[in-house]
C-alpha cells in the first residue's frame, strides 16, 4: 500500500513594520491608526525608562535584583493592547512589565516587588492579572486553569499568559498546552523568545527549528512573528484574543524579539554572550523603529522627543518617589496572610516576635511554669 | 443518590461517606468542580466519585489528561478564578509531580499577594498502606505537607468524620490536604447523618478517655491503637487521641489529656525521624514538661523506603507494637 501522510503542518511568520520603519500596506491595513501607534510608542518610551531607572536603583543599592525588560517592549505591549482591559486577564512571568502597566497595575507596584515588598504583588481589586512569577514556566498552567473557569461560566474573557523560550523546556509548560487545548480554554500563550535563558542560548535549549512547532503537538494554532514588531505582535494577538473569545479555543504566539540586558542585574551577559549579536539586535530594537516610523509620517520630531523623554523622567522619577515612600511593613504582615483566619499557634508566634528576645514566647517553652515550681 | 438498603441498615463506608459529602456539596455550591485521573465515568480507582459525572455531567466532574501537576496547577488557576476545585490527585505517591503547584503556588499564593489572591482548594488523597498496593501507592507523606506554610492537613479516620471534614475543607477558604486512608475505606460502616454537618478543621477527637497513659494518632493507626487497648490489662485506662486534622495541630486536646496522664505514646505510619510525632512530641515537652512520668515514645514505620507489600504489615505500626510501647512506658 502507497504510504502516505499522516500529518504536516506550516507555520507562518509575519512582520509588518520592518526595523527601518517600513510597513507593509497589505499587512496593516484596519490594524492600528496612527494616533494609536503615537500614544503606544509614548508609553513604550515610558516604561524604557522606567526600566533603565530600575537598574540604576539596584546599581546604587536602593533596590534588590532586578531583570530588565529593555528590547522586548512590543512583545508586551502589542500583546496587552489586543486584549480589554479589565476583563481579560494577564498571567506574567516577569518580563513583560509594560504589559501590566497597560491593564491598570501602578507602575511603583513592580518597584515595590524587587525592593522585597509583598506588597508589590497585592494586585488592586478590578487589576485582573496575577502578580510576577518567579519560578520557569509553572504560571501557564494558573492561566489555563482561569480561562477554564471563565469557559465554565460562559464569560466572554479570555487569560494570556507570557512566559521565555527556555519555559517551554519544563513539563509545566506542556501539560499547561495539552489541558488548554483538550479541554478548548480561552487561553493566548505568548512566548517571548528572547533567545538567551540565562547563559544558555535558544539552540542548546531546544533542537526544535522553532518554538511555535511545539503548539502543533497539541493541535493549537500558532504563528510566528517579529517580536519587536509592535504591529505584527498586535495582528497575531488580535486574532488568537479573538478566537479564544468565541470559542476557538487557545492560540500559541512566538514572538521572536531579543533580552537586551542581562538576564539580571545579577547577572554578566559579556560572559557568554557575543557583543557583535547584541549590537545587531540593538539595531531592531522596537522603539527604534515605531520612531522612525512615525517621523516619517511626520508625526514625530527631535522636539516631540526631548519632551516626552523630559515627562518620561518626571514620571518616572514620581514613580520611584511612591514607590520608596512606602514604609517598611510590620512584621505582623509575614503572619497575617498565611490563612485567612490564623490559628493559634501563629497567633502565639506573631505575638512572640514582636515582645520576645528569645524568640519564643516564655510561656510557650514552660519558663513560667518553672519559675512557679522553684 | 439515595442511600441503599445496606447503607440503610447497617451505615456508610469510607467512600460511601466522602461519596455523599461530594455529591450534597455539589448540588448546594455551583462552583465546585471535581477533576482527575479516572474521576470520571469510571468514578475513581477507588470509586469515591461513582456515579457523580452521571448527576452533575461531564462538566464538573472531569477526566483529566494524565498529569499531577497539570491537575493541581489548572486546578490552582480554576480556584483563583472564583471556582471551588477539588482535584483528586490518584495516590499519594503521585503527589511527588504535583508537589511545586501545590506548595510554591497553592500555598503561598494568599501570602505573597497579601491577600489579593486567595486559592480555596480541597486536594484529595489516598493515604496509607495495608492494603497491598503496589509501589509508591503506600506511603504517609502528611508530615511534609504539615510543614508547608500556608496548607491545612487533615486526614480522617471514620465515614463520619470523612464527611463532616470533607465539607469543612470545601468551605474553607484556604488549600486543605484531604487525605483519605485507603485501609478504613471499606473496612467498616457506621451511621453517618444524612444531612448537612460540619467537622471543624484543627478539632482532634478523644475517642476513649483514660487516666494513665495517652496514645496520639490518626489515619487508619487508629483501629490498630484501638486493638492494642483491648489487649490491656482491664485496670489500665488509656486516653486515646484520633488527631483527625494534622495542621493546624490541636495542641489543647493534646496538652490537656497528657498534663492529666502523664505518659504519652505517639504512633503514626509516617517514617519516625521527622514524622509528625517529632513535632507532637517537642510540643508535648514544652508544654507538659513536669507532668511527664515517662518520655514520650513514638511507634512509628521505619526510617526507610516503604517495602512493597510482602512486608508492609512488618513495617506498619501494629497492635503488638504499640502494646509493647505502652507496657513499656506504664512501666518506666
Amino acid at each position: 500500500m502507497p504510504k502516505k501522510t499522516a500529518y504536516s503542518a506550516q507555520i507562518e511568520y509575519i512582520q509588518v513594520m520592518d526595523e527601518h520603519g517600513e510597513v507593509d500596506p497589505a499587512l496593516a491595513r484596519g490594524l492600528l491608526e496612527d494616533q494609536e501607534i503615537l500614544a503606544l510608542y509614548q508609553f513604550m518610551v515610558e516604561c524604557r525608562q522606567l526600566d533603565e531607572i530600575a537598574f540604576k536603583l539596584q546599581r546604587s543599592g536602593r533596590m534588590g535584583t532586578y531583570p530588565q525588560n529593555k528590547g522586548q517592549e512590543a512583545a508586551a505591549i502589542g500583546t496587552a493592547y489586543a486584549a480589554k482591559k479589565g476583563q481579560d486577564f494577564l498571567v506574567p512571568c516577569y518580563r513583560e512589565n509594560a504589559a501590566l502597566f497597560m491593564h491598570g497595575l501602578p507602575m511603583h507596584y513592580v518597584l515595590l516587588h524587587w525592593m522585597g515588598d509583598e506588597r508589590g504583588n497585592q494586585i488592586p481589586p478590578g487589576v485582573c492579572q496575577l502578580p510576577l512569577c518567579i519560578p520557569i514556566g509553572t504560571q501557564m498552567l494558573h492561566a489555563t486553569g482561569i480561562a477554564w473557569a471563565f469557559k465554565m461560566r460562559k464569560e466572554p474573557r479570555v487569560a494570556l499568559t507570557y512566559f521565555g523560550d527556555g519555559a517551554t523546556s519544563e513539563g509545566d509548560f506542556h501539560e499547561a498546552m495539552n489541558f488548554a487545548s483538550v479541554f478548548q480554554v480561552p487561553c493566548v500563550f505568548i512566548c517571548q523568545n528572547n533567545q538567551w535563558a540565562i547563559s544558555v542560548p535558544r539552540e542548546t535549549q531546544m533542537n526544535s527549528e522553532t518554538v511555535a512547532q511545539k503548539a502543533l503537538a497539541y493541535d493549537m494554532p500558532c504563528v510566528l512573528v517579529d517580536g519587536n514588531d509592535l504591529l505584527a505582535v498586535y495582528k497575531a494577538s488580535k486574532e488568537a484574543i479573538e478566537r479564544a473569545r468565541t470559542g476557538g479555543g487557545p492560540s500559541f504566539i512566538e514572538a521572536v524579539t531579543y533580552r537586551l540586558a542581562d538576564h539580571t542585574t545579577a547577572d554578566d551577559a559579556r560572559r557568554y554572550r557575543d557583543p557583535k549579536e547584541v549590537e545587531a539586535w540593538i539595531a531592531k530594537d522596537p522603539i527604534i523603529r515605531l520612531r522612525k516610523y512615525l517621523e516619517k509620517k511626520n508625526l514625530w520630531d527631535e522636539s516631540k522627543e526631548q519632551a516626552l523623554q523630559e515627562r518620561s523622567k518626571v514620571k518616572v522619577a514620581d514613580v520611584v518617589k511612591t514607590a520608596e515612600g512606602i514604609a517598611k511593613p510590620s512584621t505582623d504582615d509575614i503572619f497575617d496572610y498565611t490563612f485567612e483566619t490564623l490559628n493559634a499557634e501563629l497567633e502565639k508566634q506573631k505575638r512572640t516576635m514582636r515582645t520576645s528576645s528569645l524568640g519564643q514566647d516564655p510561656n510557650q517553652i514552660g519558663l513560667s511554669a518553672t519559675e512557679q515550681t522553684v | 443518590m439515595p442511600r441503599t438498603d445496606v447503607m440503610k441498615q447497617k451505615g456508610l463506608t469510607l467512600v460511601d461517606a466522602i461519596n455523599e459529602g461530594l455529591e450534597q456539596e455539589m448540588s448546594r455550591d455551583s462552583r465546585i468542580v471535581i477533576l482527575g485521573e479516572d474521576v470520571g465515568h469510571n468514578g475513581g480507582v477507588f470509586r469515591v466519585t461513582e456515579g457523580l459525572q452521571k448527576i452533575f455531567g461531564k462538566d464538573r466532574v472531569i477526566d483529566t489528561p494524565l498529569a499531577e501537576s497539570g491537575i493541581m496547577g489548572t486546578a490552582i488557576g480554576l480556584a483563583m478564578a472564583g471556582m471551588r476545585p477539588i482535584p483528586e490527585i490518584q495516590f499519594e505517591g503521585f503527589l511527588g509531580p504535583a508537589f511545586d503547584q501545590l506548595t510554591n503556588h497553592a500555598a503561598r499564593y494568599r501570602s505573597r499577594t497579601r491577600g489579593a489572591v486567595t486559592v480555596p482548594l480541597t486536594v484529595r488523597v489516598p493515604v496509607g498502606g495495608g492494603i497491598h498496593a503496589p509501589e509508591l501507592h503506600s506511603d504517609s507523606p502528611e508530615a511534609i505537607y504539615a510543614h508547608t506554610p500556608g496548607l491545612k492537613v487533615v486526614m480522617p479516620s471514620t465515614p463520619y468524620d470523612a464527611k463532616g471534614l470533607l465539607l469543612s475543607a470545601i468551605r474553607d477558604p484556604d488549600p486543605v490536604v484531604f487525605f483519605e486512608p485507603k485501609r478504613v475505606y471499606r473496612s467498616f460502616r457506621e451511621e453517618v447523618p444524612e444531612g448537612d454537618y460540619t467537622i471543624p478543621i484543627g478539632q482532634a477527637k478523644v475517642v476513649s478517655e483514660g487516666t494513665d497513659l495517652t496514645i496520639v494518632t490518626w489515619g487508619a493507626s487508629v483501629f490498630e491503637c484501638l486493638a492494642a487497648i483491648d489487649k490491656m490489662p482491664e485496670d489500665v485506662s488509656i486516653e486515646l487521641i484520633d488527631l483527625r486534622t494534622i495542621y493546624p495541630i490541636d495542641t489543647d486536646t493534646i496538652i490537656q489529656s497528657v498534663q492529666k496522664t502523664g505518659r504519652c505514646v505517639i504512633v503514626h505510619e509516617a517514617p519516625k525521624t521527622c514524622g509528625f510525632g517529632a513535632e507532637l512530641s517537642a510540643i508535648i515537652q514544652e508544654h507538659c514538661f513536669l507532668h511527664l512520668k515517662a518520655p514520650v515514645q513514638r511507634v512509628a514505620g521505619f526510617d526507610t523506603v516503604m517495602p512493597y507489600y510482602k512486608l508492609e504489615l512488618e513495617y506498619l505500626p501494629d497492635s503488638k507494637r504499640i502494646s509493647e510501647s505502652v507496657t513499656q512506658t506504664l512501666a518506666y
